[in-house]
């Protein structure tokens, strides 16, 4: 088994901490992982992605060709990405922010209004987690116990009161699909 | 031993760290930056560790040979550019015989270029890249994991032989993020005599490379000529992967070798029997590694992010035994394995079937 995900949206809503935490959680499982972010000269407000991959056996390349699921932050990165997800593959889309849809009709798609949840929780930045909540929910790649301890320990002691709003809005995320 | 989650860069620095190296000098450069950030805070936790942030790349080179001919385990880092300023450094380093390790995490050149993983310099790296007739011992590593190995294994190498050593990896390497494991180091081997740390009431020595009598030079050449023969016997490294009953094999080395693998892999549902041949060590070259295969296969298709730099390396070490072609992706572009594969699978079926 091989996984693989495209975190894609503006710097600064947290895509590349969405891959470190997946990629950690994975690696807490026992799977391999590698995690590879797009770097460059940019800023709050341009784009950023990674890509993670988790299999069972030694991966080749952490560079994904066909990614089984993408996770779309803002409009620009569905519209970049979405004819690389492989047929029958699963978009995750920020449906606040992104009036947009995917023109594929062969992949699924999840619409989770993350910013306004984020909002209601009373703290945009957790919307990523929101979206992480959603995401573990539909692939569960990893279970939300080992998801969460690893987020905490990627966090660090010195930030326990973000622990809380994370596993609030883990939680927010998780329940907003219904099963 | 405990596994982390670590980016390439902090990697090396870690690793370099627990191998023993106690002087870091450096200057910054996108896509090393993270080494230079890594080594500032935790440099000076280790024991008598020192950390500069030159003033330059030439500033850094110097310091670190100043600081191996005093006896320390030192290290320097930049990419591409930064690199091509550290020449004269390194080239006066293989002339004095001192050991120290240099980190090159490559980027889309010639000139400035861009910040994107590439391999264009290979040549640089393995024919001296400075003036004279010198080696430096070079290491290309694949994986986050490789990364700790080698450059533990860069620091014995560099003291076994006293010269330079050169992990070359890309900005790829040095950005993505693999479970590592840092196994225990070994402990150092170098003889205090190649140590200036004042004479007291000995005799002085000296550690020079100006050698102006052409006989003495002369002589000095041969004996670092007959140094690097040992290592191109001893040292060479390489890996196969999926290489028997294979009718035809990529050569391709750090990060382009890992494209190639998760291309060889979605060709084999397809019933295409690639292999890979990888140099860890691009120099030495696994010359010897390679020719042998060409007993056995006959198609050989090498695949770089350059125009074609390792490929001349495999044409000396197949002379003419078998058939070689040529893919690349220069100036910091990086193929998804799928586009690998395409391309393996035209050249496999004009040139196997």
């Amino acid at each position: 088994m091989i996984v693989k995900t495209i975190f894609s949206g503006f710097g600064g809503q947290g895509v590349l901490m969405m891959g470190v935490s997946l990629a950690h959680s994975g690696m807490n499982k026992g799977f391999h992982v590698t995690y590879l972010p797009a770097y460059g000269a940019e800023m709050r407000g341009g784009t950023a992605n990674c890509t993670v991959a988790i299999a069972d056996e030694e991966i080749a390349s952490p560079v994904a060709s066909e990614p089984n699921f993408l996770v779309a932050m803002n409009s620009p990165s569905l519209f970049t990405f979405q004819n690389k997800v492989i047929v029958e593959g699963t978009i995750f889309l920020n449906s606040s922010i992104t009036n947009d849809r995917p023109h594929r009709h062969d992949v699924k798609v999840f619409c989770i209004p993350c910013s306004d949840i984020a909002q209601d929780l009373g703290n945009i930045r957790v919307a990523n987690i929101i979206m992480m909540g959603a995401f573990i929910k539909v692939t569960g790649i990893v279970t939300s116990e080992i998801y969460l301890n690893s987020l905490e320990s990627i966090m660090g002691s010195r930030k326990k009161s973000l622990a809380e709003i994370n596993r609030k809005a883990f939680a927010a995320g998780f329940d907003y699909l219904k099963n | 031993m405990n596994k982390v989650l670590m980016s390439g860069n902090f990697i090396i620095c870690e690793a370099a760290i627990r191998a023993g190296c106690r002087f870091y000098g450096g200057y910054p450069i996108t896509p090393q930056n993270e080494l230079t950030e890594y080594m500032a805070e935790h440099m000076r936790k280790a024991e008598g560790g020192i950390f500069i942030q030159s003033e330059s790349e030439i500033a850094a080179i110097n310091m670190i040979a100043g600081a191996s001919a005093a006896g320390l385990r030192a290290m320097t880092s930049s990419s591409s550019p930064g690199i091509s300023l550290k020449q004269e450094g390194i080239s006066s380093m293989a002339a004095c015989e001192l050991p120290g390790v240099v980190v090159n995490i490559m980027r889309g050149g010639p000139g400035l270029g861009n910040i994107r993983p590439s391999q264009g310099d290979y040549f640089q790296a393995t024919r001296g890249g400075g003036h004279g007739d010198y080696r430096t011992i070079v290491l290309a590593p694949a994986t986050c994991q490789e990364l700790a190995d080698l450059t533990m294994a860069a620091f014995d190498l560099a003291d076994k032989y006293r010269n330079p050593v050169m992990i070359l990896a890309d900005g790829m390497m040095g950005q993505m993020m693999e479970p590592v494991t840092f196994k225990k180091p070994k402990p150092r081997i170098y003889n205090k005599k190649f140590m200036l740390q004042g004479a007291g009431t000995g005799k002085s020595k000296f550690i020079h490379g100006l050698i102006l009598d052409p006989i003495d030079m002369e002589e000095h050449n041969w004996k670092l000529a007959r140094k690097y023969e040992v290592i191109s016997k001893k040292e060479p490294r390489h890996e196969e992967y999926n290489i028997n009953n294979a009718k035809m094999i990529i050569v391709a080395y750090g990060t382009a070798a890992r494209i190639a693998k998760g291309a060889i892999k979605r060709l084999q549902n397809n019933g295409m029997n690639i292999g890979l041949f990888r140099p860890v060590t691009l120099w030495p070259f696994p010359e010897q590694q390679l020719r042998s295969l060409s007993a056995k296969v006959k198609n050989y298709l090498v695949f770089e992010m350059s125009t074609g730099q390792m490929l001349e390396d495999v044409r000396l070490a197949l002379q003419g035994y078998a058939d070689i072609r040529f893919h690349g992706r220069p100036g910091g572009a990086v193929p998804t394995p799928a586009e690998l594969a395409n391309v393996i699978a035209r050249v496999y079926e004009r040139t196997v079937k």
